[in-house]
């Protein structure tokens, strides 16, 4: 027998909506092949790759140091944060301690690098709100850090920062000058960023309810950083696991309720005012002492030396030949990067390059979880769900 | 301890019991891998899949050539550990945990594409990463770091 209902459900037609793989809403290269009943998405099946450069195949043939610019490339709106994800996985492998000021420096430029990630988060929800003002009030913040990473550094967005053992060069004058600086006038900045947005009526009829998701799925998604906490779930590798001087700092971690797309800006915004906590107490604790670890085998000699030491002409030869014992054995470290746990898996046989490298990367795990959020949706709102959980192509397709 | 509750569980499955570093390891028969991530998830409390990944030692005995490793978490003590399973290159079928972890669809995907295990009862076991039309799986060793199938590349502009 044929009810009325089934008539009506075989009328309907659903449209499919090919959303990418270059679409100006989605910053970046994802495509959803959506099914659409009018404004409404029934399905969405996420194809991911298009930026693939098989890192994981090109870290088994180069030596260890060379793999650090190769991690830039994932997340690379926090470079630093990657860069010493793999440092620390490294010197995990090879048992060496690095001095305490080292690491604080590490925890400062990390920390900066958080900041950066989530001003270009935040600010681009604001933007796929409708609000372009508070996006270029504070990327000029962004363009601060980064000017803060070319004074250590020299270059801005793929820093390949610090060096296995420790950091390539003290801070100079200029740069304590401009952390002093940013840290003095950053806070205004992000107050006003936040009194045109967070309470914002438009705003917040937007974001509230937009791509909600319960904290048991979102575990089950294997969440992490920010969109996990913003479900309520204060898992924080940074204080689970503490690396890099992190227990030495006091700080709270942020967390939502809903785990929809304003919990998630508003564990960002908070995180960032967290962050510039973080640098305040490293800048005052900061310890005396060198900012490399006494480690000839991987550590880089100084130039004025190798011109005139034989051992260090030796060492310098041998660790840009790559031709220095590493230990055998398997090693997983993890670190808080921008948007999650980014965690290392690291095999090696004992020769030059890595036997195998994995790279656990956040967004890749937790882009699964985005076809569940945007069912029943409006598309406007899966543009919005797919900014707010800041998923980056680079770290996506690696 | 873990290891002793999952001995008396699994008996001879679990096939040894070591630490690496910061985690402990747990090697089990392959046939029983599933049933342990089902335990450890459901009675000792492991919520988390944090990785999941395969890799290949074509210098091992045959049988231990393939390896697919799992990492799983514990929220409540912050416990990680690390599971493997080791197989040789005839039978690299697994079962699927995408019915214990949802997480573990795409993980699942990328280590079918980059080495060829096959996930029994997965939802969708294609290519994730690598395009469909790819006829080898590109992460095993024996394949070379360059695409071997492009034929528009002349060595001599490379220095070869």
């Amino acid at each position: 027998m044929i009810t009325e209902d089934i008539v009506q459900e075989e009328k309907k037609e659903y449209t499919t909506l090919n959303l990418g793989p270059t679409h100006p809403a989605t910053h970046g290269i994802f495509q959803n092949v959506l099914t659409m009943d009018g404004e409404i998405i029934i399905d969405a099946v996420p194809t991911i790759g298009y930026i693939h450069r098989a890192f994981e195949k090109l870290a088994e043939h180069r030596p260890y140091n060379q793999i650090t610019p190769i991690t830039d490339r994932l997340n690379y709106c926090s470079s630093p944060i990657n860069n010493m994800g793999w440092l620390m996985t490294v010197e995990k492998l090879i048992g060496c301690e690095i001095p305490k000021r080292a690491e604080y420096l590490r925890v400062i430029i990390m920390e900066l690098s958080r900041i950066a990630d989530h001003i270009v988060c935040n600010t681009v929800i604001a933007v796929d709100t409708g609000a372009m003002t508070g996006f270029l009030y504070l990327f000029q913040w962004r363009e601060r850090i980064y000017e803060i990473f070319e004074e250590i550094c020299g270059s801005r967005l793929t820093t390949n920062i610090g060096r296995i053992g420790g950091m390539e060069r003290d801070f100079s004058q200029s740069t304590w000058l401009k952390i002093e600086t940013f840290l003095k006038e950053f806070p205004a900045g992000l107050k006003e960023f936040g009194a045109l947005v967070n309470r914002n009526r438009i705003f917040m009829d937007r974001t509230i309810n937009c791509g909600a998701i319960s904290a048991d799925r979102a575990l089950s998604y294997s969440f992490s950083g920010p969109n996990l906490r913003a479900c309520g779930v204060d898992y924080d590798v940074r204080v689970m696991n503490p690396y890099s001087s992190y227990q030495d700092f006091d700080f709270n971690i942020p967390i939502g309720k809903a785990g929809d797309t304003y919990d998630r800006y508003m564990v960002r915004n908070d995180e960032m005012y967290q962050s510039l906590r973080i640098i305040r107490q490293a800048i005052d604790k900061m310890p005396k002492g060198n900012f490399h670890a006494d480690l000839p085998d991987f550590y880089l000699p100084a130039k004025e030396d190798v011109y005139s030491k034989m051992e260090a002409l030796i060492y310098h030869f041998k660790i840009v030949m790559g031709e220095t014992d590493i230990p055998k054995g398997e090693v997983y470290h993890s670190v808080e990067a921008g948007n999650g746990e980014l965690g290392f898996y690291l095999i090696s046989d004992g020769g030059r390059a890595p036997f195998r490298l994995h790279m656990r990367r956040p967004c890749f795990i937790f882009y699964q979880g985005f076809t569940e959020m945007i069912k029943g949706r409006m598309l406007s709102d899966a543009i919005l769900t797919l900014s707010s959980m800041n998923v980056i192509a680079g770290e996506l397709d690696a | 301890m873990l290891a002793d509750r999952l001995k008396a569980k699994f008996g001879d499955a679990l096939i040894q019991s070591t630490k690496d570093f910061d985690f402990p390891v747990f090697e089990f028969q392959k046939s029983e891998i599933k049933n342990a991530i089902y335990y450890l998830k459901n009675s000792e409390g492991f919520n988390y899949l944090t990785t999941l990944c395969g890799s290949q030692f074509p210098e091992a005995e045959k049988s231990r050539e393939y390896n697919v490793m799992y990492q799983l978490h514990n929220f409540t003590t912050n416990d990680r550990i690390r599971l493997k399973t080791f197989m040789p290159e005839e039978d690299l079928k697994l079962n699927t945990i995408t019915d214990i972890y949802d997480a573990a669809n795409w993980m699942e995907r990328e280590a079918y594409d980059f080495f060829g295990f096959t996930f029994d009862g997965h939802p969708n076991m294609t290519r994730i990463l690598n395009m469909a039309e790819m006829n080898y799986f590109p992460l095993r060793k024996q394949y070379p770091l360059e695409d071997m199938s492009r034929d528009d590349k002349n060595d001599k502009f490379f220095g070869r």
